[in-house]
């Protein structure tokens, strides 16, 4: 089995999985992150996004072999204590009905604010449709977004 | 049996009290005892620790305290909302209030379940009962100890205060209050007293989610465990074979193959070897019973609509003669396709069976039932099995079917080992118990510029509408009235879906109320009114709606829509319904961009009695009004020989946040005890679109999933260009 040496969350680990195994079967399965979620296997629901050097993709899609040298951000390390803004703008409008799908949002979320720091509701719309919330809480995602964007600004 | 405990009944749901070995006070309630009339206390009282209750409040010698949620938490919000009608009534902070999960009671009780919007309903008054009654034996404890009259003392978030000033915290007394006579007949608090009820409350679980920290079943590890998944037959109707297992276990992670009845699982040491693993294995499946498709299926219901073969669950007066002296007959079919429920965390669970005991974990909406099912599955006894509910990535009816703990169990006995079984999505969406197909005819007769007769046909695949059903509106508005339903039996399994039935029922019955208006050239909210009108002072008991609250929630809903004055440009559409206890009603805006119809805005008055949790209760209805439009508009699923069409999101639709409208919810503000919220601004969603797609494009349409018809939803090119 080959060896991998993964930054995931700012600490360099390794890890020893055939090379086709998706990065998110590795942080769930391997590394005991399991904030990251599998919710289709064919990158069509956003449940599994995480960052790769601060871009937010689709962990069930990339192989370990493709992210290797790469720096990963999961939920779990988008902040230390949920104080990230839009952690905290996620609690303030209380956004979770069964919670599942969230942590993907949030990866969503937060890696669009990164390159968009003042949307306009259309923006947001389009950088959140790739995320199926199936409680459909799209309403507050929505006004979440938007106040994580007012108090980052 | 111990001095210092008291058992005593009061009630059916009697209350029991210990102290606990670590200090402290515990209060428990049977919330569901008239339920479940087997229901036994336990004699020995010494033997009793928190599990025998399903509902239950600890308080801790310094005063913290810890609320066991009853029931599971799908995501309707109950692990917070019913919590706060204990903390309530005990008269603490919400923020010193710690909530848990707690787990199965197999014992002694029954409906520890999430399903029909029913938790807060039947939760209502014992569980502010339990808080009230631990409230007093506070009280009580501490006027003993100043020797004054309880009636003497106040309470304010978890300290007792005396007429002299004095004070006592919770903790102080809860020693004292364990040994207390369980008082009856405690006195509830006045609505207009409510601190915690009817105010904002966050999710309880928030921190947890938005941090990423391991809640679900899909989360959920033991030391020893292995994963397994499980190749099934692809098609209903079909066999296992033979097959060819060579290439799995030569696989790196794969440990075991083990084939169970029609069924081949793969065991390995993570998620993506078992899923790996089973797909590399090579079986030939054989045809057992038909394989249907959905062509089959729209004739044989199509044939069931036009046949005599029915039962009658409601019938009123003679609708034959109605339509035999009608002026004018309105008909009109309407179609639906199966569903998937596609809860976000794909089905999963841990079993881990040994020869003394059965250890479940996992998300389940029907923990109690389920745990029947595995218990006779092994031939074991229901006292060896323990339970414990996690929080689950949405329900919508699938986790009422436990076929995937049988599954987990039946592998973990085989195996002899820990294991935790996962779907793939594919598994998911192709091995449902799916929303079943039906079709509906409503047929209307018109005399004298009055409605004289209804009758609703109902056609659906293996079960039809609940008994409650053919009550609901306009049962009783229509002198003449019948309500006939068949079935055909299918190998496909199917089952509750959320709202079920009327999550269809409400979409042809409010459409239909639409084109009976048009028909009969009056004002569609006021032919709803005028026919209310008739049901008022009805002493027909077995009527399920208000005719008074519907009347409300509709004139609040006119107001607040501005039905009728919007201006050019915008078309509106009109439902209103009642299911699970609550009065809904609801009206879209539509607006035309380049020939296509689109939803911009939905405005909804709900009349579900008191709000315990407005927070909560808004994210329920914004949820289910965009859940019933996305599965109105794009919800395609159907058959062909055995197979389903779609097995992952790339070719089954959900609804996104491109397609979202705007959505404003309006709280009718009563004092009457609270209804169900998990469904009911569902089923009208569908109607309220389609309505106002009517008006905006002049096609009535009459079978969802309304893109599967592109036409139709597209304003004529005359009208364009006229």
């Amino acid at each position: 089995m080959p060896s991998y040496q993964l930054k995931v969350n700012g600490e360099t680990q390794t890890v020893e999985v055939g090379e086709d195994t998706p990065i998110l079967w590795i942080l769930r399965d391997h590394m005991d992150l399991v904030g990251t979620k599998f919710g289709c296997g064919i990158g069509q629901c956003g449940a599994c996004t995480i960052h790769l050097d601060g871009n937010a993709v689709r962990s069930c899609s990339l192989t370990v072999a493709q992210v290797e040298g790469k720096s990963i951000t999961t939920i779990e390390g988008l902040s230390a204590d949920a104080s990230h803004p839009v952690q905290k703008a996620w609690k303030e409008v209380d956004v979770p009905q069964c919670g599942y799908c969230q942590a993907g949002q949030i990866m969503t979320a937060s890696a669009f604010l990164e390159k968009n720091a003042n949307p306009t509701s259309e923006e947001i719309k389009s950088a959140m449709h790739g995320n199926i919330c199936r409680c459909a809480a799209y309403t507050r995602i929505h006004k979440a977004v938007e106040t994580a964007a007012n108090n980052m600004g | 049996m111990s001095t210092s405990s008291k058992l005593t009944f009061s009630r059916r749901g009697f209350i029991r009290t210990s102290s606990l070995a670590s200090g402290g006070l515990l209060i428990g309630f049977n919330l569901f005892t008239a339920c479940s009339p087997k229901a036994k206390p336990p004699v020995d009282i010494s033997q009793l620790d928190f599990n025998d209750f399903n509902a239950f409040i600890k308080i801790a010698d310094n005063g913290a305290v810890t609320i066991f949620s009853p029931n599971p938490e799908i995501g309707q919000g109950v692990k917070t909302s019913m919590p706060m009608l204990i903390a309530e009534e005990l008269d603490v902070a919400w923020n010193n209030v710690y909530v848990q999960q707690g787990i199965l009671d197999t014992k002694n009780y029954t409906r520890q379940v999430a399903g029909g919007s029913q938790s807060i309903r039947f939760g209502w008054e014992p569980l502010r009962q339990t808080g009230a009654t631990a409230r007093q034996m506070l009280v009580n404890a501490a006027a003993k100890k100043w020797g004054v009259d309880p009636s003497e003392c106040t309470t304010h978030e978890g300290v007792i205060t005396n007429a002299a000033g004095k004070k006592l915290g919770y903790g102080d007394v809860v020693k004292e209050a364990a040994q207390m006579e369980v008082p009856e007949n405690v006195v509830l608090k006045n609505p207009e007293d409510f601190k915690i009820i009817n105010t904002d409350v966050k999710n309880v679980d928030i921190d947890k989610i938005i941090s990423g920290q391991s809640l679900f079943g899909m989360d959920y590890k033991k030391e020893g465990m292995v994963y397994a998944a499980s190749l099934r037959p692809p098609a209903f109707g079909q066999k296992l074979e033979s097959f060819d297992d060579a290439e799995t276990r030569n696989m790196a992670g794969v440990l075991d193959v083990i084939k169970f009845g029609n069924k081949i699982a793969v065991l390995a040491t993570d998620t993506w070897s078992a899923m790996k693993g089973k797909n590399a294995l090579k079986a030939v499946w054989t045809e057992d019973t038909k394989l249907e498709s959905t062509a089959d299926h729209d004739k044989i219901l199509t044939d069931l609509l036009n046949g005599n073969k029915v039962e009658t669950l409601r019938k009123d007066g003679d609708i034959k003669m109605a339509f035999a002296a009608a002026d004018k007959i309105v008909e009109r079919t309407y179609h639906s396709p199966f569903l998937p429920h596609n809860c976000m965390e794909p089905m999963n669970f841990f079993a881990d069976v040994t020869e003394e005991k059965i250890h479940l974990v996992g998300p389940i909406q029907t923990p109690e039932r389920t745990a029947q099912n595995v218990a006779e599955l092994l031939d074991r006894d229901v006292d060896q099995i323990h339970l414990e509910m996690t929080r689950m990535g949405g329900g919508f009816g699938r986790r009422l079917y436990g076929d995937f703990v049988l599954e987990a169990a039946e592998i973990s006995h085989l195996a002899k080992k820990p294991v935790k079984l996962v779907f793939s999505r594919e598994d998911d969406m192709m091995d449902g118990i799916y929303r079943p197909a039906i079709k509906y005819r409503i047929k209307a007769a018109i005399k004298d510029g009055q409605i004289t007769a209804y009758h609703l046909k109902e056609a659906a695949i293996n079960t039809n509408m609940y008994g409650l059903i053919p009550n609901f509106f306009p049962a009783g508005a229509i002198e003449n009235y019948q309500v006939d339903v068949a079935n055909y039996q299918s190998n496909i399994t199917t089952g509750a879906w959320r709202a079920p039935y009327t999550n269809f029922l409400a979409f042809a019955e409010q459409s239909f109320f639409d084109e009976l208006a048009e028909t009969m050239e009056v004002d569609r909210v006021q032919m709803r009114l005028d026919l209310l009108q008739k049901v008022k002072g009805t002493t027909d008991d077995r009527i399920q709606y208000s005719p008074e609250r519907m009347e409300e929630v509709i004139k609040v809903a006119v107001e607040k829509s501005g039905w009728g004055k919007k201006e050019t440009g915008i078309y509106q559409g009109f439902a209103a319904y009642y299911c699970h206890n609550t009065h809904v009603a609801e009206v879209a805006d539509v607006q035309v961009e380049d020939g296509v119809p689109v939803v911009k805005k939905v405005s909804c008055v709900v009349d579900c009695g008191i709000v315990v949790n407005p927070l909560g209760a808004l994210n329920q209805i914004e949820g289910g009004i965009i859940d019933g439009i996305g599965h109105a508009m794009y919800g395609d699923f159907g058959f062909e020989e055995g197979k389903p069409i779609a097995n992952n999101f790339d070719r089954y639709r959900l609804i996104r946040m491109r397609e979202v409208p705007a959505i404003e919810t309006h709280f009718i503000q009563n004092d009457l005890s609270p209804t169900g919220l998990g469904e009911p601004a569902l089923p009208p969603a569908g109607a309220a679109i389609a309505n106002a797609f009517k008006a905006a494009t002049g096609n009535r349409l009459t079978q969802q999933p309304f893109v599967k018809n592109p036409d139709m939803l597209r304003v004529p090119e005359k009208e364009i260009i006229g």
